[in-house]
């Protein structure tokens, strides 16, 4: 298992466009994708899971990734997580 | 009788209709029913489910083609909720363990989820509570055999009244009919509102459970300026609306005309009229409103709402991403301005008794080196991506300016080092608020590309005023000829040296010292995006030469007051 700490930068937070994006991208991946905030762990393949963190610009979020590919899953997912979307 | 009614108003403009009723089918909790076959019931909740995603995709696909694929997304994020664990799993799990009906478990999952949604404490994740319920309301007419509502095919022009509308009711509106919408619920960031604005469709929101009582074909007024609903209005309140509408509605097209129109005096000669923005959200905004380029982007707003300093990439970042949205024009980016009244808490720097004229912004910087350098290591970074001016803020001695030029050149040389890209037309200049650095402008223009006047600043520091003190709030005078003959001394020595002046403080916009800074030969104005057009309206009636006389004359006077008479007498605003 690995396990980062990345900042929101989206100007908006984690809303409909971001949150898509990161769904899409982590269910690519086989291995165990969860999102942390505070005392709260959810799973990061689902969309309603990932709005529910409630992410705010600012906000720091932990990415935990377990199974297959994780190194390139912890990559590509965190790089989302810390990114500026298009409007 | 007419009725008036008051909301938010979300969206600008007038409209004037008939009204049109719009009501989804109440959703009232369906019953609870054992089933006998447990899998057959989940079987007929994936055949709603896939129906609905059918219908969503056809929405998707036809918002495409009529608004564009951005407008599109939000149908993209409804087809992943019907994918989605959370949802769709727990009603297949609730349908198997308790041999419940579909309708049910869906009901009560949605409930739980819009439940949590709505105990969010960001408006714009409450908001996609909306979103959850018109995915679910859809799969559920399909398992009741019922259409959903729909909005097409209304071939009258209309206000829409209803308690709320959708995302897939505002895709369908019919834009040759509809005229404008009122809904009972709803805030100023409620999907409902964003899209009106983008549609540029007059919009109310959250007008209460009066608006229930509207009746269907009664004739509506909506004056989405001010939040003010006239149901039935009398034959003088509808002249008056009439003229009101029209009187705005050519307003606002010579403004969108003028948004693609270059900054030009009628004399010919031509300005540069740009935005502040405080970050990447407020880009559209400026772009939107036809500004120039960007005039002022205030940093601190990346340092500021978190609880450690921003990383360099995501500086970086945010800085390549302002850059290549303006797409090659100007942008202006200052360096940290913290301290004053804008505090970081995670930096636990000192309490000063006089944080004004303490240890802010460049000052800070230059004693914080670390902190600096980042920022200039991101902003060289980002500089291929656009055109960058670098700015540093708070210059009073000349000594302050080569010691941050010198950062700059280190970290240029280290990328360089690095093989990293930097452009190599950046220009650097600084902001003057300082009187010092005013009044020594002709020593400093040798050093610098550009120069940026922060009136906010100037003023204070001129009249030796707290401007958030409402005690000595009249000393805050910016048309004041002290505060005047500053600036034209700054335009002056900048000038002479064969560089640009901008004025990026909230006197830039004021269309009172527009034409005296014209006529002192300003050539940039930096002000808030909404006030870029009315400025470049003023200025088109300006004539330069003419006010470069004016100005002179206007500075010999001794007091505000008659300078801004002086002006008004003479400048049609």
């Amino acid at each position: 298992m690995l396990s980062e700490t990345f900042t929101v930068i989206h100007p908006s937070g984690f809303h409909a466009r971001p949150t898509k994006i990161f769904v899409h991208a982590a269910t690519q991946y086989n291995c165990k994708v969860s999102l942390i905030k505070g005392s709260k762990k959810v799973n990061g393949k689902s969309s309603l899971g990932l709005l529910s963190l409630g992410l705010a610009k600012g906000d720091e979020v932990a990415l935990e990734v377990d199974g297959e590919r994780e190194e390139e899953a912890l990559r590509e997912l965190g790089g989302l997580l810390s990114k500026i979307y298009e409007e | 009788m007419s009725q008036q009614l008051t909301g938010i108003a979300a969206s600008p403009g007038i409209a004037i209709a008939k009204a049109f009723r719009y009501a989804h089918a109440v959703a009232e909790a369906p019953e609870r029913a054992e089933v006998a076959d447990a899998s057959a019931e989940a079987e007929r909740f994936r055949a709603a489910v896939a129906r609905s995603k059918t219908e969503i995709d056809a929405i998707r696909e036809a918002t495409e083609r009529r608004l564009g694929a951005a407008k599109a997304e939000i149908f993209e994020a409804h087809l992943m909720l019907l994918d989605d664990p959370d949802l769709v799993d727990a009603v297949l799990e609730q349908i198997a363990n308790e041999s419940v009906n579909a309708e049910y478990a869906l009901h009560e999952v949605t409930a739980m989820i819009v439940e949590m949604l709505r105990g969010m404490d960001s408006e714009m994740l409450r908001e996609r509570a909306a979103d959850v319920l018109d995915v679910s309301g859809r799969v559920m007419s399909h398992l009741q055999g019922r259409a959903y509502a729909t909005l097409s095919g209304i071939t009258e022009e209309t206000v829409i009244v209803a308690q709320d509308l959708t995302p897939s009711d505002t895709a369908q509106l019919d834009l040759d009919y509809v005229r404008g919408f009122v809904t009972e619920i709803g805030s100023r960031t409620s999907h409902s509102a964003i899209m009106a604005r983008s549609l540029e469709l007059p919009a109310i929101v959250g007008a209460g459970k009066a608006a229930a009582g509207v009746p269907h074909g009664a004739t509506i007024v909506l004056d989405a300026n001010e939040g003010r609903i006239v149901v039935d209005p009398s034959a003088e309140e509808l002249a008056a609306f009439r003229a009101k509408k029209e009187a705005y509605d050519a307003r606002t097209a010579e403004l969108k005309r003028l948004a693609s129109e270059p900054s030009v005096s009628a004399d010919g000669v031509h300005v540069e009229l740009a935005a502040n923005i405080g970050g990447v959200e407020d880009v559209a905004k400026a772009l939107e409103n036809g500004a120039d380029g960007v005039g002022l982007f205030r940093t601190e707003f990346l340092y500021m709402g978190r609880s450690s300093l921003p990383t360099e990439e995501e500086q970086y970042e945010t800085y390549r991403h302002v850059l290549a949205k303006m797409n090659g024009k100007r942008v202006v980016i200052r360096t940290l301005d913290i301290g004053g009244d804008k505090e970081l808490p995670y930096l636990a720097l000192p309490k000063e008794s006089n944080p004004f004229l303490g240890l802010r912004a460049v000052r800070f910087c230059l004693s914080r080196e670390d902190v600096f350098r980042t920022q200039l290591r991101a902003l060289l970074r980002a500089s291929t991506a656009g055109k960058l001016n670098i700015m540093f803020p708070m210059i009073a001695v000349a000594s302050e300016l080569r010691q941050a030029k010198a950062l700059l050149a280190e970290e240029r040389a280290k990328l360089a080092r690095e093989g990293v890209p930097v452009a190599d037309d950046i220009e650097v200049g600084i902001m003057i608020e300082i009187p010092a650095a005013a009044l020594n402008a002709d020593y400093l223009a040798k050093e610098v590309d550009f120069f940026s006047i922060g009136t906010n600043d100037l003023i204070q520091y001129t009249m030796a005023a707290d401007r958030m003190n409402d005690a000595v709030s009249y000393l805050y005078q910016p048309y004041h000829p002290s505060v005047l003959r500053l600036v034209r001394m700054v335009i002056r020595a900048a000038e002479r040296e064969g560089k640009w002046t901008g004025m990026c403080g909230e006197m830039a916009g004021d269309l009172t010292a527009i034409p005296l800074l014209l006529g002192l030969g300003l050539g940039e104005f930096s002000m808030s995006a909404s006030s870029v057009l009315p400025a470049r309206e003023l200025i088109g009636r300006l004539s330069r030469q003419e006010w470069a006389g004016l100005a002179e004359e206007a500075l010999q006077l001794g007091t505000q007051e008659e300078v801004k008479q002086f002006v008004e007498q003479r400048s049609l605003v």
